[in-house]
């Protein structure tokens, strides 16, 4: 609590102990009841001064909606009709409605800023003598080096130049599996360093770095403001008014038509009926909880790796009923790997071996790729480039070398006819590199995209969160395509597109869906910028370091796990769940305590609770949004 | 041009009141208030002397919420 916060709780308190004491004292006959009215003037002040001398502001500014101004004439209102109880409550509960919206809000704010705490306060750099110096991360330029401790974050991107060690990027991806650096990879800033001294090199200023671009995006996430947060504010703008000229008429027209009929004004009945009114008048419940909803939504959402960048975002992702995927990067890891070696009487290793070291002056992904996989499963390091020798590379066809004597053909079909041999086909999707040694066929290596892991069983979750459409858009050929998209039970599949073919076939399937129905569009963000921004709602995918992805999308999944699609799509139905239960609460309530009110039904202290009671209620139902571990 | 300030403000309809206020400040083309980061995004028309637009913007928001406070 803040001491402005801890000095209207002992106002609140005292102000409670002293109704309870005058309440209680028999002193309503003393002086014709003015030792009673004077009293209670004591508790009245202490807790409503400053609100009476903010109301008194708001005349002079010519603000007449100010809800101090409104309380100070609801509570005025009641002392004259002699509810002494009622006036001093109503400004009590007011107060404690405040310090308790203070207080929520406070709290969420650091809760929310501390799951974000990725900013590094500071950098280490080694001076002359060996001796740490710690400096504002802010001044270290492109290049230094910097010196990240055990236990320390990691302040500004870069790569490790010295050392090893496990680093935590929960704080990022909401991953807690911890990820193995070593001297040659990249780090990227917010990350906490949790076993070896590492040093870095730095390759992006501070500003510029993942944890600075994060912070700044999710600090702005509250600009772009949902429908419904817009629709609350407008609802704010007429509620107001509308209630205290109800009031006015409230407490003029039915003491007037009495009169005219001869029954006697009861003015004091109808005029308390009005103050009860005014009580109800502030917005105040409304406006706070659905900001509230929101930035709770987004700030436990950034703790499970999903950035959104405003609640506009959030609100639409709630309505998505068709989801797009790219296909590699996105369902597919998009690198090239070794998924099988067949057809061959020699060891695996030994034709990964003969094709590797072939294709060794190759700078080709398939090269890389039949290299990592030798690598792999023979646990070799290295190969034996002076083995080989006469390479020739024929362009289209493959590799033709000797190697310890032995001539060697690595290479497609075409290649494997020109060396008399007659290759056997494959059966499985994706490139097949055939190998022939002095002649004679000995099988073929099968290299394939691999599905992600998760990738089949993020489509069920979509379709399970109320997805009716999933569609696979890729560059790709119609065979790989397709057999990706039945493997992972994805509806449809658009194959061989161009870039702005992609861009055609969203705006296409924009066409075909219903009016409240959101159109996503998931991407790696690499080439697809254009999609992303077409689609109602832009989702790019492991962008722990990619300023492309975070640029372009509307919401950007930290790591590279396409289940959290469909949990960023459960986060959203969630906050918006309480955004709509909020309003119809807290408007429900304030109109059914109008109507009793102006009946006659409700009294003050019903009015209270409309005011305060359902401000807390809807703040503590906001809160529930931040809570989205289990979803 | 964008500008962002830090802001101090106590209940959230305050907020909003400022959010129309600035928006009706001559200079201002559009502003956004966020209660929950207590911070204001305001767009300035073209050419508008930024330092005299804010001082009238915070006059302006004190007139609804006489305890606000921008960060200038």
């Amino acid at each position: 609590m803040t001491r402005k916060q801890k000095k209207m709780l002992i106002r609140i308190l005292l102000t409670a102990a002293l109704v309870i004491i005058l309440v209680l004292l028999p002193i309503k006959e003393i002086w014709g009841g003015w030792l009673r009215f004077g009293l209670f003037l004591i508790p009245y002040f202490l807790i409503g001064y400053d609100i009476l001398r903010k109301a008194a502001k708001s005349v002079i500014n010519r603000q007449p909606f100010d809800e101090c101004f409104l309380m100070a004439i609801a509570t005025i209102g009641a002392i004259i009709l002699g509810e002494y109880v009622e006036g001093v409550a109503v400004m009590l509960f007011y107060q404690i409605g405040e310090l308790f919206q203070s207080y929520a809000v406070g709290k969420s704010r650091r809760s929310i800023s501390d799951l974000m705490d990725i900013r590094p306060d500071y950098a280490n750099i080694e001076g002359e003598d060996g001796h740490l110096e710690q400096v504002d991360p802010d001044e270290v330029e492109v290049g230094t080096i910097i010196v990240v401790q055990p236990g320390e974050k990691i302040p500004i991107d870069g790569v490790v130049t010295e050392g090893a060690s496990t680093l935590n990027t929960s704080a990022l991806t909401g991953e807690s599996l911890p990820r193995e650096v070593t001297s040659g990879d990249e780090v990227v800033s917010g990350c906490i360093n949790q076993s070896g001294l590492l040093h870095i090199k730095t390759t992006r200023e501070f500003g510029e770095s993942t944890a600075s671009k994060i912070l700044e995006l999710v600090e702005n996430s509250g600009m772009k403001k949902a429908r419904s947060e817009n629709f609350i504010t407008k609802f704010a703008r007429v509620y107001t008014p509308a209630v205290v000229y109800s009031a006015v008429a409230l407490a003029i027209l039915p003491p007037i038509v009495r009169l005219l009929m001869g029954l006697g004004g009861d003015w004091s009945t109808w005029v308390m009926r009005a103050l009860t009114f005014l009580v109800i008048s502030c917005p105040c419940a409304l406006v706070v909880s659905i900001p509230l909803s929101f930035f709770g939504g987004i700030g436990g959402a950034s703790r499970e790796g999903v950035l959104v960048k405003g609640s506009v975002y959030l609100e639409e992702l709630a309505n998505a009923k068709i989801v797009a995927f790219d296909k590699t990067g996105t369902m597919t890891r998009g690198v090239f790997e070794v998924v099988g070696v067949h057809h061959t009487r020699r060891e695996e290793t030994e034709l990964l071996q003969m094709a590797a070291l072939a294709e060794s002056y190759s700078s080709h992904p398939i090269s890389k790729s039949l290299q990592k996989a030798y690598f792999e499963r023979s646990g070799a390091s290295t190969l034996d480039l002076n083995s080989v020798r006469n390479v020739e590379e024929l362009s289209g066809r493959g590799v033709v070398a000797d190697i310890d004597g032995h001539k060697v053909a690595v290479g497609n079909d075409k290649l494997m006819r020109q060396e008399g041999v007659e290759p056997i086909a494959c059966h499985h999707i994706g490139t097949v590199v055939h190998v022939a040694i002095d002649g004679v066929y000995e099988g073929h290596i099968l290299i394939s995209d691999i599905i992600k892991p998760h990738a089949a069983e993020a489509i069920q979750a979509l379709k399970k969160a109320g997805v009716t459409r999933t569609v696979m858009l890729t560059g790709d050929s119609k065979t790989v395509a397709e057999s990706v998209a039945s493997t992972l039970a994805i509806d449809e599949v658009k194959s061989e597109l161009l870039p702005e073919d992609k861009v055609n076939q969203v705006e296409a399937l924009l066409e075909t869906k219903g009016t409240n129905e959101k159109l996503a569009f998931v991407g790696d963000g690499i080439n697809d910028a254009p999609v992303l921004a077409r689609a109602d709602i832009g989702i790019a995918m492991g962008a722990l370091g990619s300023d492309a992805a975070i640029e372009a999308a509307d919401i950007v999944l930290m790591d590279d796990d396409p289940l959290k699609i469909a949990k960023a799509i459960r986060i959203s139905r969630k906050c918006l769940r309480i955004v709509y239960e909020n309003i119809y609460f807290a408007i429900g309530v304030k109109l059914i305590c109008l109507v009793l009110g102006a009946l006659g039904i409700a009294n003050m202290w019903l009015a209270i609770f409309a005011d305060v009671g359902v401000m807390v209620i809807a703040v503590l139902n906001a809160i529930r949004a931040l809570n989205v571990k289990k979803l | 041009m964008k500008k962002t300030y830090k802001i101090e403000v106590d209940c959230a309809n305050c907020a909003r009141k400022m959010e129309d206020a600035t928006k009706a400040t001559p200079g201002v083309k559009d502003a956004t208030v966020n209660f929950m980061t207590l911070k204001m995004n305001v767009e300035f028309e073209e050419g508008a002397d930024v330092k005299a637009v804010m001082k009238e913007v915070l006059k302006n928001c004190r007139k609804v919420e006489d305890d606000c406070e921008i960060y200038l």
